[in-house]
């Protein structure tokens, strides 16, 4: 009972910089904009993060630092694709690119050095009921902000005339700049997000998953956050499911290699990158019926005056 | 005040060729002001980096070797972006083609193996990287899975295969405990052009390759449907043009390139089968592909450019304590600024201030 309540916190642990970064990523695509540099963006909010953390000794100061990391790259992205017209898919790489140069840079005089992670929450009472207690009401904060976000992101996309109007956006920029949106700030807000969510993302994981910083930490998450916007199809409540899915693969593997099942160690780690492909292939086959994705994604728009 | 884009009515030859040049240029004066925060003087860091490795013939030869797996795989990345596909995953396809042939050379050593080994190897190598190269495009084509994903995927996958058979199966037992197989035998080594030099088969190779590219392109139908379809999807449909079938032929002509630099690379240089063969070939090749603008020769420009600041970034690192990140922010910096200034060749870029745009707007 014991290591199934053990196993059920670090899912969760493990899952929440997906599912912040793959949030982010939702409203950025559902704008019509696809940002390849997720992992760029989140391993330069680790490092800022983390060395943020370290000087202030706040981790509150450190995430504010992985946000504002996170967006000042994603603003170079936004200029670079909404400004300049340039193809979004080379430009999310070299993103990527710079930001992992960027990381190490930055991260460099901070490796080695340790903080004291996220504190997690304790109501007496409510936090000791067995089993779902520490489930419920032990977690660090970002594991409830990152469900608060993505709630929030709901009922912006789908309640609200804004989130209706980005979406107008990302399924056909003609019209809706015909209506008289500005389909390029719009795009720009949802860049932006977008950026912040993968700073925050990559902040989590030097701020509460692991005390310290280490270079390439973000060991792809970012591109996996991208391949969960796609199982998700662009939708808010199965990115939630498809989140804590891959968290706990990652997790199963880490158990099943510390339990020394007869399987090599690297075979277990690549399951999580396995998985991301089959689930690709399974689901985009699953709906040759109709693409879901929003069908202005990753074009350029450039605005005839 | 506002940024406006302006279609040109035709590309810009004239910048079409001028803009890398530019966007050199720009990322220098970038640098310049990165080593000044770094605490460096800005003239003598960029002598190091750019002028220094040219003055040698040891950091001549260097390039060369440097570039030769560059200028390979940004060649078959190149006909992959022209033909919209995006192969991101060629790191991946360098580590698979680097482990299949080393299989050949692992079983054979200490053997009589004849003068057969290293060709085997090399082709090995080649179709290996192609394989997997397939996998990311059939499931583009069968399944309409985002290649640049799936080929990513695998790019993790590639790395740990290697790293396990290095550290179990293919481990050399007098190696220490070391992850790392034997030596390889002479027959199965890439042979040197210069002896007692660095300078190997590998980069005439390289050199063919382009020529090959350029005879594509230039003077094939092949070549001329894989640049149709990545111009003008619809024009190729109604041309005939087979699509799907140009995804599969790219992405395996990059996967073999892509493997047969990783082979060389590891017969060649290296010597041997260890972890971290590559210092993100795969992915500075895709820079490579765009700074050449997607032309064999401009890629091999480019890809000579690029070794420039691998072994610049090396001779900083040592001389001047610069770190050797810097070489990569360098790169991705690059990178903006070259898909920055290629936006110029269809666009005029405009300032139009408040007052006009309202004026544009009511007319």
């Amino acid at each position: 009972m014991v290591l199934v309540e053990a196993i059920i916190l670090s899912v969760l642990a493990a899952s929440t910089p997906l599912l912040l970064a793959a949030t982010g990523e939702l409203v950025t695509e559902r704008a019509g904009v696809l940002n390849l540099g997720v992992e760029g963006m989140m391993i330069v909010g680790a490092a800022c993060g983390f060395g943020a953390a370290w000087l202030s000794g706040s981790i509150i100061v450190g995430a504010l630092c992985g946000i504002i990391a996170g967006m000042l790259l994603s603003l170079i992205f936004a200029f670079m694709t909404l400004g300049l017209a340039v193809n979004q898919v080379a430009t999310g790489l070299a993103l990527t690119i710079l930001g992992i140069g960027l990381s190490g840079l930055i991260g460099a005089r901070f490796v080695g050095e340790r903080i004291t992670t996220a504190p997690h929450l304790y109501i007496p009472g409510l936090s000791d009921i067995p089993l779902v207690g520490r489930i419920l009401f032990g977690e660090d904060a970002f594991v409830y902000l990152s469900l608060a976000l993505i709630v929030a992101v709901w009922w912006f996309l789908y309640r609200t005339r804004a989130g209706l109007v980005l979406r107008a956006c990302g399924d056909n920029h003609v019209s809706a700049h015909a209506l008289g949106y500005p389909v390029l700030r719009i795009r720009m807000l949802a860049v932006l997000f977008g950026g912040g969510c993968a700073g925050l993302a990559g902040a989590y994981l030097p701020l509460a998953y692991t005390p310290f910083f280490i270079p390439g930490m973000t060991a792809g998450r970012g591109w996996i956050a991208l391949a969960l916007v796609v199982f998700a199809s662009w939708r808010p409540g199965r990115l939630v499911i498809g989140a804590y899915l891959f968290g706990a693969v990652t997790i199963l593997q880490l158990h099943a290699q510390g339990a020394g099942v007869g399987i090599p160690s690297q075979f277990m780690s690549a399951l999580p990158y396995l998985a991301t492909v089959i689930v690709l292939v399974l689901l985009s086959r699953a709906r040759t019926g109709g693409s879901t994705a929003p069908a202005a994604l990753g074009t350029v728009f450039v605005p005839d005056r | 005040m506002q940024l406006v884009l302006e279609k040109r009515a035709e590309r810009s030859r004239t910048i079409a060729l001028i803009s890398p040049l530019i966007a050199i240029g720009l990322t220098l004066v970038t640098m310049s002001v990165l080593f000044a925060v770094l605490g460096k003087n800005p003239i003598t860091a960029l002598g190091v980096y750019f002028i220094a490795p040219l003055t040698d013939s040891y950091s001549l030869q260097e390039i060369a070797v440097k570039a030769t797996p560059l200028v390979m795989i940004a060649i078959g990345l190149s006909l992959c972006y022209l033909a919209n596909a995006w192969n991101i995953g060629a790191e991946g396809q360098f580590l698979i083609g680097a482990v299949a042939g080393s299989w050949i050379a692992v079983k054979t050593q200490g053997t009589e193996a004849g003068h057969w080994v290293l060709p085997a190897m090399l082709v090995a190598g080649a179709v290996a990287g192609a394989l997997y190269a397939l996998i990311p495009a059939l499931c583009r084509v069968k399944f309409g899975a985002s290649e640049i994903l799936t080929s990513l995927m695998l790019v993790y996958v590639a790395d740990l295969i290697l790293d396990y058979l290095v550290r179990g199966p293919w481990r050399d037992p007098a190696g220490f405990n070391f992850p790392t197989t034997a030596e390889f035998d002479p027959v199965a080594t890439v042979p040197v052009l210069i002896e007692g030099g660095r300078l190997h088969l590998g980069s005439i190779i390289a050199l063919v390759v382009v020529a090959c590219a350029f005879v594509l392109l230039d003077r094939t139908i092949k070549g001329f449907e894989i640049r149709v379809v990545g111009v003008a999807p619809r024009a190729a449909r109604f041309g005939g043009f087979n699509s799907n079938q140009l995804v599969l032929l790219t992405f395996a002509v990059s996967g073999a390139l892509a493997g047969l630099a990783g082979i060389i690379e590891v017969a060649g240089p290296i010597g041997h089968l260890q972890p971290g063969i590559s210092p993100g070939y795969g992915f500075t090749a895709i820079i490579v592909a765009f700074l050449g603008r997607l032309n064999p020769v401009g890629i091999l420009i480019a890809g000579l450019f690029l070794a420039l600041t691998f072994i610049g970034g090396e001779q900083a690192q040592i001389t001047m304590k610069i770190p050797l990140d810097v070489t990569k922010v360098f790169q991705g910096i690059l990178l903006f600024y070259v898909l920055a200034c290629d936006s110029l060749i269809l666009y005029r870029f405009k300032l139009v201030f408040a007052s006009r745009q309202v004026q544009s707007g009511a007319g």
